[in-house]
């Protein structure tokens, strides 16, 4: 209801915006990401920065042009990643829009449809890293960013369970895990392992002090392998932990996650098809979490089996005793 | 295993993340290759984050000691 209450507002300022002349070529203004501040004709343009990355090349240019058309000379780092130029006359909208295309560099977008997907480090160089999840979002913003959904659709990567790109309160999220596996010919029995685990998932033998892996408490994320000194511990396979209907706002909602181990090459799909889903089955103004409610999780799941099939839980082969 | 001889000791005891690796990282940038730090380093957060640290810089574990009094002695071959 809220959520309704909001966008229909976004729909007004749309509409008040065309009443104001024809200087604006409103074909640019499309995709949204032109929020009406509340000071008369000032506007916040939001840029697209999927996974929140810019070239520093073109940093220096945004801030020349923002520098220009900001009125009071600051801009802002959205909650998602975004960097909106703050205090712009709205008469400036074409010559802004112009400026920033001769850089390359595009509008974010507001209202009903997939948005500039936001992501962590990942493990390009972050340590805990187990996905590229730079490498994804930029992937997902050029195949599926501004696609019509029948509401605000909201997607992320987090590069391991920490989980930093809050993938639980998202439409669509994605985390990075990786599925152990212990090589006991390797193994020293050092104990490192069971040290470097903070789920409690390894213990070590009181006599050997190798392993003893429970897999009901594992989260896949990878501590065991990064520490074992003697590659005991590897990685089976790598993958990321799906997790749809969140949201945040005024009434939150907390993901469910649908898919424990999906492979880099199916995430285009997964969304290709959740979209697909979303679009036969919401109502307009229904975030995808109250759909899932409204007709029923294993509906989607169903019609989802295709895809999320690949990405099975694993199968564990405890080791230790 | 049998004893590895160490060349340098570096006892890093009650010193916290991150700066017990940076001393460990100083301390192997004086070493040549092939050369063994041994390192003393306490039990809890020490030993989750220093080995992972120690291998992403690709030096090598060579061998490791847990001490009953909460701490661990670890043997590095400088990579
Ligand atoms: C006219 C419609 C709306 C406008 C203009 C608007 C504007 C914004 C802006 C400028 C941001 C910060 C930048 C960003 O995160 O990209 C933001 C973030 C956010 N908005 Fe909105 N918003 C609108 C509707 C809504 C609605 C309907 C909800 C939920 C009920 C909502 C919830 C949030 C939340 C939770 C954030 C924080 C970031 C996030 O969780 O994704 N917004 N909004
Ligand atoms: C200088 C500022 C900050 C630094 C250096 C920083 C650094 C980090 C690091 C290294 C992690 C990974 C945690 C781990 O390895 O255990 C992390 C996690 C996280 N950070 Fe930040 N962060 C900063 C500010 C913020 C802010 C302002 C927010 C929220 C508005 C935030 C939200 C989170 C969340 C939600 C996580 C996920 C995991 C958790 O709760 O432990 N961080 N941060
Ligand atoms: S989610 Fe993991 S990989 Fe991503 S920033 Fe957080 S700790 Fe690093
Ligand atoms: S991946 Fe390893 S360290 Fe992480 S929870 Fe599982 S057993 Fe523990
Ligand atoms: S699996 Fe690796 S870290 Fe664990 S006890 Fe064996 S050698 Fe040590």
């Amino acid at each position: 209801m809220a959520d309704h209450f909001i966008e229909d507002k976004s729909t007004k300022v749309a509409v008040n915006l065309e009443g104001m002349g024809e200087k604006v070529n409103f074909n640019d203004l499309k995709s949204g990401g032109f929020i009406k501040q509340r000071q008369k004709d000032l506007f916040a343009v939001r840029l697209r920065c999927p996974g929140g990355r810019l070239s520093t090349k073109k940093l220096v240019e945004i801030s020349k042009i923002a520098d220009k058309y900001s009125k009071k000379g600051v801009v802002h780092f959205s909650f998602r990643q975004s960097l909106e130029i703050l205090y712009v006359d709205y008469k400036e909208f074409t010559n802004i829009v112009a400026e920033l295309e001769k850089i390359g560099q595009k509008v974010a977008s507001c209202g009903p449809r997939v948005r500039v997907p936001t992501a962590c480090g990942g493990c390009e160089y972050n340590p805990n890293g187990l996905t590229d999840t730079q490498k994804m979002a930029e992937m997902v913003d050029q195949k599926f960013f501004g696609t019509p959904t029948p509401h605000k659709f909201k997607t992320s990567f987090s590069g391991c369970p920490i989980d930093c790109a809050r993938t639980k309160e998202m439409d669509f999220g994605f985390q990075g895990v990786v599925e152990p596996v212990w090589d006991e010919p390797l193994c020293t029995g050092c104990t490192i392992c069971a040290q470097a685990c903070k789920e409690d998932a390894i213990v070590s033998d009181p006599d050997s002090g190798k392993p003893i892996f429970d897999p009901s408490k594992c989260i896949f994320c990878g501590d065991c392998i990064r520490a074992c000194p003697t590659e005991s511990w590897k990685a089976k396979r790598y993958g990321h932990t799906v997790r749809i209907g969140g949201k945040h706002g005024r009434h939150p909602m907390e993901a469910v996650e649908v898919c424990q181990f999906l492979p880099d090459g199916k995430v285009a799909e997964a969304i290709e098809k959740t979209v697909e889903w979303y679009n036969a089955n919401g109502k307009r103004g229904e975030r995808i979490g109250n759909t899932l409610k409204r007709v029923g999780l294993k509906n989607y799941l169903d019609f989802m089996e295709p895809v999320f099939k690949s990405g099975e839980a694993p199968l564990f082969k405890a080791p230790g005793k | 295993m049998a004893d590895i001889k160490s060349d340098a000791l570096l006892d890093l005891r009650g010193v916290m993340c991150p700066i017990n690796f940076v001393k460990t990282k100083l301390k192997l940038e004086t070493m040549e290759e092939g050369e063994v730090l041994e390192l003393v380093i306490d039990d809890g957060e020490p030993i989750q984050n220093v080995p992972k640290s120690i291998k992403e810089e690709g030096h090598k574990i060579v061998e490791v000691k847990k001490e009953k009094e909460g701490f661990f002695r670890l043997k590095i071959q400088k990579g």
